[in-house]
This record gives C-alpha cells, structure tokens and sequence, in this order.
C-alpha cells in the first residue's frame, strides 16, 4: 500500500472524490467560490463599480457640475426624443445623469471603505480585549457593547454631524463610531473559542506575552470573519452615507452622492421619476451585491456553522 | 433566577445612566452650544445673554444633574423654538410613530412566520429561495428610496393610497409596507433555521408516525418550540423601528418621533433632542431587558450561564 492510499484511508471525509484527496483548505475555498452563483455576482458587481469609481474622469462624457438650464430634463436614451449624449437624461440643472451617478460610486464606496475599516479597528480592539482577557474585563466591554446597541444609530450620526459639519472625513469617523457594534460581538466570541485552543495554550506556555499571543495566534485566525464582517458593515455604510445624504447632512451639494440625487430628483419625482429611480437603483444594486459578496465570503471561508 | 434577575437590572440601569449622558452631550459637543444657538454673527454680549438664559453658563455636570433630575419628575424642558413643553410634543408624536411600528410589527410577523415555516418545509425549493430573496433584496434597499417608489407606484399612477399625511389609517400603509419590508430579514430567517432544526427532533418525528396532520404537526408542535427566538429578535426589531424611523417619517410628512427630533436636530434644539434620544435609547433598553427575562423564564438555562 503506498502511503496516499494510507493517507487517504485515513481521512474518510477526503474520499469523496479522488481529486479531493491532496487539496488544502485554501484549495477547498477556491474551488467552494467557483462554485457559489450569489459571490460571483456579487464580486463582478463589486469589481465593476470599483473600476467605475476610480476611472470616472476618464469614461464620464461630461462634466458631472456643467450645468446647463437650456438643456433641463433632457430625456434619458429609452425615452421619446432621447439621445446617446444624455444617456439618462439631465436634471433640474441640467448637469448629466450619468456622469453624476459615476463620480458618485466615488462618493459612496471611498466612504463606506474607511467608514468600514476604521470600525474594524475599533470593533476588532473592543471585541479581543473582551474576549481574550473575559472576567471583569469582559464584563466592561459587554457593557460598552450595551451601551453602543441602545443609542438610536441614525438619530446619533444626525446629530453628530449637524454638530461638526458634514466633510467626507466627518461622515467616515461617524459611521466608524456608531458601526463598530458587529466586529466586537463577533471577534469577542470567536476570541473566546479561539483562547482555549492548543496552540494558544503552547504559545502561553512558551512564555509569550498577552500582547504577543494577540497579535501572531488569535489575530490572524480572526482574519477571515473580520473581512466577512467589512465586507456586511460596508453595504450598511452606503445606506446610513445615502440616508444622510437623502436627509441633506451628507455629502452637501454640487458633489454628487447617490443619495442626495435621489433627494434633488424628489421635488421632480412626479414628472421625471427616473431622477429617483436611477440613483436609488444604483446604491440597491451595490449593497444587495456587497451583501451577497459578504455572505458568499463567509459560506466559503467558513462553511460550518451557518446559521 | 433572581440573581440573574438583580444581575440584568443593575446592567440595565447603568447602561440607561449611561445613555441618557451621551444623548446630553450630543449636541454639546461642538463646545459651545450658546454661539450656535445665538447664529453666526452674534457679539459676544449676545451670545452670554443666550447662556444665561438657558442656563448654558454653568458647569456641564450640574445641567445634567438639573436636566436628569427634572427629567425624573416628568419635566424635560421646554423647545427653544416653539416654546412647547418637550413632553406634549412628545405625546404627540409618540402615538404616530408608535402605530407606525406596530403595523409594521404585525406585518413582519404576518408575512416572517408563515413564509418561514413554508422556507423550511421546502428546504432548497422555488419557494425557500424566493423568501430568501425577497428578504435580501428588502435588507439592500434603501427605505427612502422604496418609498419615494411606493407613492410613485400605488399614490400617483394606481391612485390607490394616499402619499402623505397621518389622519387616516390609509395614510400608514405605504410607510408599514417600507418599514416591514427592511426588517423582514431577520425574523424570517430565524424562523426557517429554527423550524429546521425542531423538525429534526424525535417528537417531530414521532408527531409524524402517529399519523397526525402535516399541518398540526407544523403549527402545533414545530412552530411552538421553533418561534421564542423570534419572540426575542421580534422585540430588538421593535427598538430599531422605533429608533429608524426618522428617514420613512421624513418620506412619509408622518409627525412622529423621528420627523420631530429630524428637525429639532437641524434647529440645535438641545432640549427636544436630548429627551427623544434618551427616551428611545431606554425603551430599547427595556425591550430587550423584557426580552431577556422571557427567554430566561422559557429557558431556565439561560440564567444559571
């Protein structure tokens, strides 16, 4: 018997098909992505957007703040007397469309991004501190996590934003502060499955310092569930950034952000609905793909335990 | 059990404690409150008078301590603008975001529970993946949006419902359907993964060999044992709507609590903000305190961990 016939027979779960036998974790992700529709999709999309966000100044045929009141309510390509120029129409201001939804993918994914990963910071400190020292430690942290949950979230960023104004860096430092709430439940828990582990245990052992067994064993097995967790918090970040922006303490006009095209295009919305309907459609479209890029991630790093 | 009792109490009020002093600061912490409230171009003289009479000039402690302790006798200031008590215009807009929230209740709970079951007696079916959808996609929308679209749909082309106003219960089926359809997601989903897992059971089982009803053994024996995590998750909801409610009110012209503290907000109406932020942070807390000592009655496991 040679030793992979052993090996296998050893592995009974690796049996299933012969081309299963020698692949590594790593493998078995790839090859569980290949195979998942919904994180397929939802990475095209992601990717497709990105690109468009960062080539704006190059693919955009106008100027997204030329307005031009000649040329208000021009109609989109689908509609009677449309043209390629305006492939969905002007607005009020008769500024395109089009080019205005691309800068504002800018606008949205720069925000959510940082929004996202300084909360990750934040979260993943809270919930490892919590997690790995537990006790008393714990107990505090359990509390600021309490605290975090029963502060109305939407109502708190209003505030803090009417208070420091709204710059894109202020947007990002409030959404961070108010978002970091999932992170630290999550790592907290997975800290505290991870901390009576061997190789903890050995680096102990070893005479490794808390801050050592920190950061070189339990950050980088926390690795996975924080980037499934960015990727979530990124999606709920484009819609607290519109929702704000919607309510006109966001990202301030002429800028074109998702959501404050949907509030210009509202006092028009019963005449030219496409104004609302397309922005809205847009941020739709990216946060149900983030969410299903999100969810993807985590069925394909972490298979067990899904529900 | 009355330790874990005492033990939940004591957490509750210090995180209520807590919360009351960051919804006081909040609009304190550009620093100086008075010039705000006194606008831009105001002399100092202005702006000291502004202090003074709102009681600004003090140390910040003692006007939390006044406005707490006020507060406990049921007194919580008065609006800068209107010059209405906080607690009328509390009490008017209570009952129109408090109907709001619970039609979207009953609504989550009409359609969660029932697609749930029916997710979950069809695993992997046509059926189960459209539930899964339809919740996705309502998670992904922008409740402003989907309701800017709703009046667009059913209040102008069909005509059906009304577009604004809060006078008749026709005035909250658009804003019921907005805030139902976000926060379907989670109820719906636990109800599925729930009644998957009771389905697996021996009584299950054993309900199935006697003979008895599908329908009997889904309802009466599955669903029973399937649904207290909901219960507990449905109360969070409850909290979040009450919280959220500000964009769909603003949608909506509905005058509730999210519409009124939207607008205190743009005005630097410190008294009127701080109370709703505070009454809504405490009613959360108490719902999920409530939701906590259910469970823990169901589940005796709950309060020995």
């Amino acid at each position: 018997m040679t030793i992979d016939a052993a090996t296998t027979a050893l592995i009974p779960d690796r049996q299933v098909a012969d081309d299963d036998v020698y692949l590594s974790p790593r493998q078995l992700a790839w090859r569980r992505a290949r195979r998942h529709p919904g994180l397929l999709f939802g990475l095209a999309v992601v990717v497709l957007v990105t690109l468009v966000a960062v080539l704006a100044g190059v693919i955009a045929p106008h100027d997204p703040y030329e307005q031009d009141l000649s040329q208000q309510f021009a109609p989109t390509v689908w509609q009677e007397g449309g043209s390629w120029i305006n492939i969905f129409g002007t607005d009020s201001l008769g500024r395109d469309v089009f080019s205005r939804l691309l800068y504002g993918a800018r606008i949205s994914l720069i925000i959510a991004f940082f929004a996202a990963s300084v909360a990750a910071v934040i979260g993943t400190a809270i919930g490892v501190i919590g997690g790995y020292f537990g006790g008393r430690i714990d107990a505090v942290i359990m509390y600021l996590i309490s605290c975090k949950l029963s502060l109305p979230g939407l109502i708190v960023s209003l505030s803090l934003v009417s208070v420091f104004g709204s710059s894109p860096v202020v947007l990002v430092l409030v959404i961070a502060f108010l978002f970091w709430d999932r992170y630290a439940i999550v790592t907290r828990t997975v800290t505290m499955q991870l901390r009576e582990r061997e190789f903890v245990t050995a680096a102990r052992a070893l005479g490794s310092s808390h801050s050592r067994i920190i950061i070189s064993e339990i950050l980088p097995n926390l690795l996975n569930h924080i980037i499934v967790v960015l990727t979530l918090e990124m999606a709920v970040a484009i819609l607290v950034e519109a929702a704000l922006s919607f309510l006109g303490l966001g990202i301030q006009p002429p800028t074109p952000s998702w959501g404050n095209m949907v509030s210009e295009g509202r006092a028009d919305m019963f005449f030219q609905p496409h104004l609302v309907a397309i922005p809205g459609l847009a941020i739709f479209l990216l946060v149900i793909s983030i969410n299903l890029l999100g969810d993807g991630l985590r069925d394909v790093t972490a298979p067990d335990g899904r529900n | 059990m009355l330790r874990f009792l005492m033990r939940r109490l004591v957490v509750s009020a210090l995180v209520a404690v807590t919360v009351s002093i960051l919804a006081f600061g909040l609009l304190r912490l550009s620093g100086d409150l008075a010039a705000e409230l006194a606008g831009s171009g105001a002399s100092e003289e202005q702006i000291h008078k502004v202090a003074l009479t709102y009681g600004l000039d003090r140390p910040t402690y003692i006007q939390y301590l006044d406005w707490a302790g006020s507060a406990l006798r049921g007194d919580f200031g008065k609006s800068l603008f209107t010059g209405e008590a906080v607690s009328d215009i509390i009490a008017h807009a209570l009952p129109v975001t408090a109907k709001l929230a619970f039609f979207s209740l009953v609504l989550i709970l009409v359609l969660a529970i029932p697609i749930g079951v029916l997710a979950a007696t069809y695993p992997n079916s046509w059926i189960d993946r459209a539930a899964l959808a339809v919740a996705t996609a309502g998670q992904a929308m922008p409740s402003f949006w989907f309701g800017l679209m709703l009046i667009l749909v059913f209040g102008v082309w069909l005509g059906w419902t009304p577009i604004s106003g809060q006078d008749g219960w026709s005035n909250f089926i658009l804003p019921t359907a907005t805030v139902a359809l976000s926060s379907l997601a989670a109820p719906m989903r636990l109800t599925r993964a729930g009644m998957l897992e009771v389905m697996q059971s021996d009584f299950i089982r054993m309900a199935q060999a006697k003979g008895l009803p599908q329908r009997v053994v889904l309802y009466k024996h599955a669903l029973r044992n399937a649904i207290l995590p909901v219960v507990s998750v449905l109360m969070v909801t409850f909290g979040h709507i009450l919280a959220g409610t500000v964009v769909v009110e603003t949608v909506f012209s509905l005058h509730g609590l999210g519409y009124e503290v939207f607008h205190a907000i743009l005005r630097a109406d410190f008294p009127v903000v701080q109370t709703v932020v505070a009454f809504v942070s405490i009613t959360y807390i108490l719902l999920t305190l409530l939701s906590d000592l259910i469970n823990a009655q169901l589940d005796p496991r709950i309060a020995l961990s």
